[in-house]
Formats: structure tokens, sequence, C-alpha cells
């Protein structure tokens, strides 16, 4: 297939992919604030710093208030990863590529872009979030399936998942940071009832609660939840199952399974796999949990680049093709 | 919805006798819609839009700070064309293009219709569309027109008249398609008791006619796009995608060993044949305009060689030219000896000393026309115009009279079309599509665009316009 147009199928899954995740943020923290006690004021300023964002959103908005979070995270249009704007370009990159998609999953994102905006528009985001973030988290998993059952799963659909499944291992990392940078009052909340309702939320951002619950059955401790939001093979949100899933994709599209590695991209993202096939707890919390979660960034973003220099940038050097797709 | 109020107004009706009563065929439709509430006319109606929307056929409103965007207004009104009506359409598109092509072909190599005297040389050689680098050329299969959109009028006598060949990039065929398949969804049960003929056959026809042009079994074909901008992109990616072929940037495109390839995740892939939706001006910066950046250095290198295929060929624009069209009549009887099937509308040319004396004698009764300009732009429609502006349009006539031509204003025939909770008279045109491959195949329908404002006469869609589907009936089944 066409490098444009695979790089257009990669970046629009990780587009609509990090807008169901912000989707996801801002909501369970609407909630948690909810559920919070008195005198634990809600903090908005987290999901700023994991998205990354933290430089650019004090030198325009200053403090981290709930309305300029979640203007910034939903509707601002000068946020490149605004719900807003992942939305408009996974539909610009739809548009690109609407020869190689289905109809049906043109249909689905241009629907929902545009009922993003009537929303906006109307004030009715604003006026019933919950809703309104529901129908955005529904409308990509509307995407998902429709993709899953619509399109045929070659090259194209192998594309596009690894593009999906790589966002996603990084917006779960990014998730589990929150976490590290929500404050408690005192040292001896540890292990307090917002403690616990910290990590509730941090499971229900990842729509982890119920699995979770199944798969341990007791109490909520942070060993637990990083232990299943990072390692679990079952889960499809924790980092492990959507890297070697991942992997899978891009074994297929290499054309060569097994474990042998021909470009940059299959040995990087192998590197990372097999990492995580043999990390476990004890090693994450040795090395330091904030660190360890960086670090699965950094490696994530590096597999990115070696996708991109593998597929997608001009075969040629006379000439270099314009590369499409976005920031991190 | 009632037609009890609907008038003709002395126009040529396409749905209306003058006396009130249902055209040939016609009939089944206008009981169904009488049948039909204000309400339900609306809701279906609503369901058109809604169809469209969701489908991203869309344009974006400039000025609209939200970035909100507007379907194309379509009508669901259908145009009906009576089988008898349509087998002369087709039988003198068929001739047409036979004409035309040949005279591509007879310009870039010998040049007989000029020896013979029947078009001065000097329209040929002045016209913005004859490219030198076409000369002696000798594409794949010796066809030049590949795709065609030629655009029709009625007259108030009933006549259809051919009122401009289009054979560089026609658009809007994909308008055609989309438009039939929500009336599919909108009016299903009137389409059911009438024998229409269906258009899905287009994509596949269309894509036959390009792989034709290749010598291989399995060629790899593939549609050039400008890109996303460009206003028929929808167009584009549309075809691409209902003939299953890929849809290319120039930037995809490389000349490679002295063949075209495309970039691809797995290396370069050899192109055979190239649908391009980009004018010749910037096709390859190598031979016509160096500062594009939307083609292919060297394309026509290996063009030339004949190693790609290239539709429409280069070099089309020659035929049409709006000082060529009046001289098609002519090249229909020099090259294929038979009397023209299909009239032209009366034209002055204005490079002709005596026509354009006439033409700025009488610019209060004439439609001006700039000769290779499209959309509505460079027209002076001089019944509706004030004297200032007729002044400075004579102004650019005698500036520049190899430019501009005139022509009769018609009265154009009007179909009925929902305008608040009634039916009002609107006129119409129709740009019907040919394929010039193997053999010449004509869609059997067109684009039907609509002049949606009060008693205009412009039906382009950036002035105003829109769109119905078109009807061609199988048979006239008697009614």
């Amino acid at each position: 297939m066409l490098s444009r147009v695979a790089n257009a199928v990669y970046w629009m899954n990780r587009y609509i992919e990090r807008a169901e995740n912000v989707a996801r943020f801002v909501d369970v923290n609407l909630n948690l604030t909810l559920d919070l006690p008195e005198g634990h004021a809600d903090q908005w300023e987290p999901l700023v710093i994991t998205a990354g964002d933290s430089l650019v959103f004090k030198k325009r908005f200053g403090p981290a208030t709930k309305e300029n979070v979640i203007h910034f995270l939903t509707f601002d249009s000068v946020n490149p990863n605004s719900i807003l704007s992942c939305l408009r370009q996974a539909r610009e990159n739809g548009r690109s590529v609407r020869e190689i998609i289905s109809s049906e999953m043109w249909q689905q994102v241009n629907r929902s872009y545009l009922y993003l905006q009537d929303a906006i528009a109307s004030g009715t985001a604003i006026q019933s979030p919950h809703e309104f973030f529901a129908r955005v988290k529904m409308d990509c998993h509307l995407f998902t399936g429709i993709m899953d059952a619509t399109m045929s799963h070659g090259e194209a659909w192998h594309f596009g998942r690894m593009g999906r499944l790589l966002e996603r291992a990084d917006k779960t990392s990014r998730l589990l940071d929150v976490k590290y940078f929500m404050l408690l009052p005192r040292p001896t909340d540890v292990g307090s009832a917002v403690d616990d309702l910290h990590w509730q939320a941090v499971l229900k951002s990842a729509s982890a609660l119920e699995m979770y619950r199944k798969d341990r059955r007791r109490r909520i401790t942070p060993w637990d939840v990083a232990d299943f939001l990072i390692l679990d093979r079952q889960f499809p949100r924790s980092i492990r199952y959507c890297v070697t899933k991942a992997e899978e994709s891009l074994q297929v599209i290499g054309g060569k399974p097994g474990r042998a590695f021909h470009n940059k991209a299959e040995k990087r993202l192998g590197r990372l796999r097999s990492e995580l096939d043999y990390i476990d707890l004890k090693d994450v919390f040795q090395k330091g949990f904030h660190e360890f979660l960086d670090g699965i960034q950094t490696e994530i973003n590096y597999v990115g680049d070696g996708i991109h220099d593998t597929f997608f940038a001009a075969i040629t050097v006379d000439e270099t093709a314009p590369v499409s797709g976005g920031p991190q | 919805m009632k037609f009890d109020h609907y008038k003709t107004d002395g126009f040529y009706d396409e749905m209306f006798t003058a006396d009130g009563k249902p055209r040939e065929g016609a009939s089944v439709l206008v009981d169904a819609l009488e049948g039909f509430s204000d309400e339900e006319m609306r809701r279906r109606q609503q369901a058109a839009d809604v169809a469209f929307l969701n489908q991203g056929i869309t344009f974006t409103v400039y000025g609209d700070k939200e970035g909100r965007e507007r379907i194309f207004p379509f009508d669901i009104v259908p145009r009906i064309v009576p089988a008898s009506d349509w087998a002369v359409l087709e039988r003198g598109l068929q001739q047409r293009i036979r004409a035309l092509d040949r005279f591509v072909d007879d310009v870039y190599h010998d040049a007989h219709i000029i020896k013979d005297g029947v078009i001065p040389e000097a329209v040929v050689r002045t016209s913005k569309g004859f490219r030198d680098q076409c000369i002696g050329l000798d594409p794949p299969k010796g066809i030049w027109c590949h795709i065609s959109g030629i655009d029709f009028v009625r007259d108030g006598d009933g006549r259809y008249y051919v009122l401009e060949d289009n054979l560089r990039t026609p658009s809007g065929v994909s308008y055609v398609l989309e438009n039939r398949e929500v009336m599919k969804k909108v009016l299903p049960e009137i389409m059911g008791r009438m024998s229409i003929k269906p258009v899905t056959q287009y994509p596949i026809q269309l894509l036959e006619t390009l792989q034709h042009l290749s010598g291989k079994s399995d060629p790899t074909v593939v549609l050039l796009t400008p890109g996303i901008y460009n206003s028929a992109y929808f167009e584009h990616s549309y075809l691409a995608q209902k003939m299953g072929i890929e849809l290319v940037e120039g930037s995809d495109l490389i000349v490679d060993g002295g063949e075209v390839k495309m970039r691809t995740t797995r290396g370069l892939r050899r192109v055979d044949v190239i649908y391009r939706r980009i004018d010749d001006d910037f096709l390859d910066p190598a031979a016509f305009r160096g500062d594009s950046l939307l083609g292919v250095r060297g394309l026509m290198d290996v063009y030339r060689a004949g190693n790609v295929a290239l539709a429409n060929a280069p070099g089309t624009g020659v035929a049409d030219d709006k000082v060529v069209y009046p001289y098609v009549p002519s090249m229909i009887e020099h090259y294929l000896q038979e009397k023209p099937i299909l009239p032209n509308v009366p034209t002055f040319v204005c490079w002709d000393d005596k026509q354009r004396e006439h033409v700025l004698g009488n610019l209060d009764k004439l439609v001006v026309k700039a000769a290779n300009e499209s959309g509505g732009y460079g027209m002076l429609i001089g019944p509706s115009a004030s004297k200032e502006e007729r002044e400075a349009f004579a102004a650019k006539i005698r500036d520049n009279p190899r430019n501009y031509i005139a022509q009769p204003t018609l009265a154009l025939s009007r179909v009925p079309t929902r305008i608040g909770n009634g039916f009002e008279g609107r006129h119409v045109d129709l740009r019907p599509y040919v394929l010039n491959g193997r053999s010449i195949h004509v869609l059997p329908g067109g684009l039907t665009r609509v002049a949606l404002r009060k008693g205009s006469l412009v039906v382009n869609s950036s002035q105003g316009g829109g769109s119905k589907d078109t009807w061609v009936l199988a048979d006239n089944g008697g009614q």
C-alpha cells in the first residue's frame, strides 16, 4: 500500500484512541471530585501534566482550574491534543484515505466530528458533561468496532490497529502516572479512603475496575493496580497486552512472523515487548514508579519513530515526501 | 403536496405539458408526490439532507467561524428523461465524441481539417488548450478523450442543444451516482413502480475504459488527485474507492528507470495507467509549468515512450475551447460524413469582425462567455446586466476578441422543485457522461443542475445552484 496511506490510517487510529482517552480522563476526574470529601480540593493539574502539555497550558491559562482544564483538553482548537483537535485530525486523515477504509468507518468518524461541533456550539457539552463524554467514548468505540467488522484485516487494518494499540499503551502509562502527581494532603493518607478513591479512579479511567475486581477480589492496592494495568496478559488496555498485539500486527505487515527482526520498527518493538515479558512489579518499583512509566513512554515514542522511518518516510533520497501525522 | 397551483409560465416544463397534464412517463411520479402530505415531503427531503451530511458530501462555508459545513443543495423531485429522448441523446453523444476524438488526433498530426479549410489554423493554434508538447504524439490505442461530460440545455422549443463540451477533467459524476443512492432511500416506493435505467455500472465501466489503455492483462491503474483541498476531492476518492484502485497524489509517484512508480510500504511499484484529475499545466513540471508541485517530474517522457497511459490524454483541451465549439458540427460532417444528430446553440465568435460587431451591438440580448473559463466565471448575461457592466464587458471583448463567444439567451426548460411547502418551476441543464474505450458508453442519466433562485438561469453550485436526480426511463411503457 502507499506509504502516505499507511501513515494516514495509522494516525487516524491514534487520534481516535487519543480522543477517547482524553474523554475518559476528564470524565473520571469530574466523577472523582463528587466522591472526594471536603478539604480534598479537586485536582486538575495532574491531567495537564500527564498529557505532556503542562508548559503550554500554564503560559496560556495560568492556574489549572476545572473550567480551564476541561476547556483545554476538550474544546480548545489551539491544543493539538484536545478531543476536538484529535477528532478533526482523525477526520482529515480519514478523508484522505476514504478510498481505502470502509465507507462505514468514514461515516462514523464524520458523524462523531459533526456531533462534537454541534455539542460545543449549542452548549450541551458543558450543560451535560457526562452525556457528552459518554457519547465521545462510545463514538470512538463504535469506530473501532466498525473498523474491525467492515475492513479487511490486511495491511492497512494492521497499520491502523498498531496505531491504536501504541497510543493506548502510551495513554495507560500516562494514566498510571496521574496518580503520581495527585497530591495526598498528609503522608498518613497513604492507604486511606481518599487514596483508595484515587486508585479506583485510575482503574475507572481505564475502564478496568470491574475486570480488576474479577481478577484480584481484594482491596485495591497500588501494587495490584500497577500489576494489572502494566503486566496483565488478558486485559485489553494493559501496556503489555497492547505492546504484544501491536507487535503481532507489525509482524504481519513485515510479512515474516517469528522471532527474527528485519527493520528498525521490529527491533524496537521486540525489545520493548520482551522487557515487559521479563519484568515484574518489584523491578518496576525498584526503578521508581514514575521513572519506569516515563521510560515506557520514551520507548513507545522510539517505536513510533522506527515505524515512521521504516514505512512512511520517503523511500528515495532525492525527494522528501511530506509527512502528515502529529505530535506525541 | 399538490400540483394544483403549479404554473409552467410559458417555459418548457420537463414534467407537465403546457395545459398541465403530466408528460409521457411522468404520471406515476406526479400521482405519488401528490399523495404525500407536506410533512411527509419535508421528512423525506430532510432524510436526503442528512444522508449527504453523514457522507461528508459537504463544503465549508466561508466566513463561518465555527468552520461548519453545508451540503450542496439537493432537490428530491427528479427530472425524467423519456426513453425516446434518451435514445437520440445517446446516439448523438457517441457521434460527437467520435468526431472530437478524431479532431484532437488530427490537429496534433497532419491537421487535415485545417488544410481542408473546415476550421482556421489560427483558431486551433491560439487555443489555450493546444499543447505543442503533444504534436506528433500517439496515445495508447489512439484514444485521446476517454472521459467526457457534455452539457445540454433544452430550449423553449423542447429541443436539446449542446451547450459545451468538457474533455479535460469533467467532474460531477459522483453526484450522479450518490444522488441515485440517496433517492433509493428517500423515494423507494416510487422508484419501484417506474422502470428507471440504473447508473451503478459506471465505476466498473470507467475502470474497464482505463484498463483498456494498457497492453497488460492486469494493469495497475491509479487516480491522480491534486489532494484533499481540491474542490472535487470527494469525487476523486469516491471514484477510486468504487473502482478499488489507489488514489495517489503527485508526491506518491516518481519517475524511476523510465517508468512511473508509486511509493509503497514495500518499496516502489510500477503504475501502468493514470486517470489524472489534474490539469495539463500541473501534470509534469519538467514539461509544463515549472512551479507546479502537484504533478510528477518526468511524467511526459514516460508517457511519450509509451510506458504509462494518461486519461484524459494531455492536449484534449484544444477541442473544448469555446471558440472551437462552433465548428463541432462541421467536424462531424468532415470526419464521419454524417449529419450531426445534436444541434449546437447558435454561437457568434468575436475574433470574426462581422460577428463581433453584431455581438457588440446586441449585448443586451446575448450571453457572452470567455473561451476557457468554467464555473460561471468570466460571463456576461446581457439581459440582466447593467449598462455599466455591458460597457465594461464590451471593452474586454475589444481588447481580446479571440477570448469571447456570444450566444442568444435561451429559455432553459424547467422542472418542478420543492420550494417552501409547494412546487415551483426552476431552470435546469444536463451533463451526461461518456466513456470512450473499447466502445463508447453513455451513462444513462447525468447531472441535472438546477438554478434554485427564482428566475435564475445560473446553475453552477458556486452561484446558488443545486442538483436533482435524473431518471432515464427504460421504456415509455404506454403511460
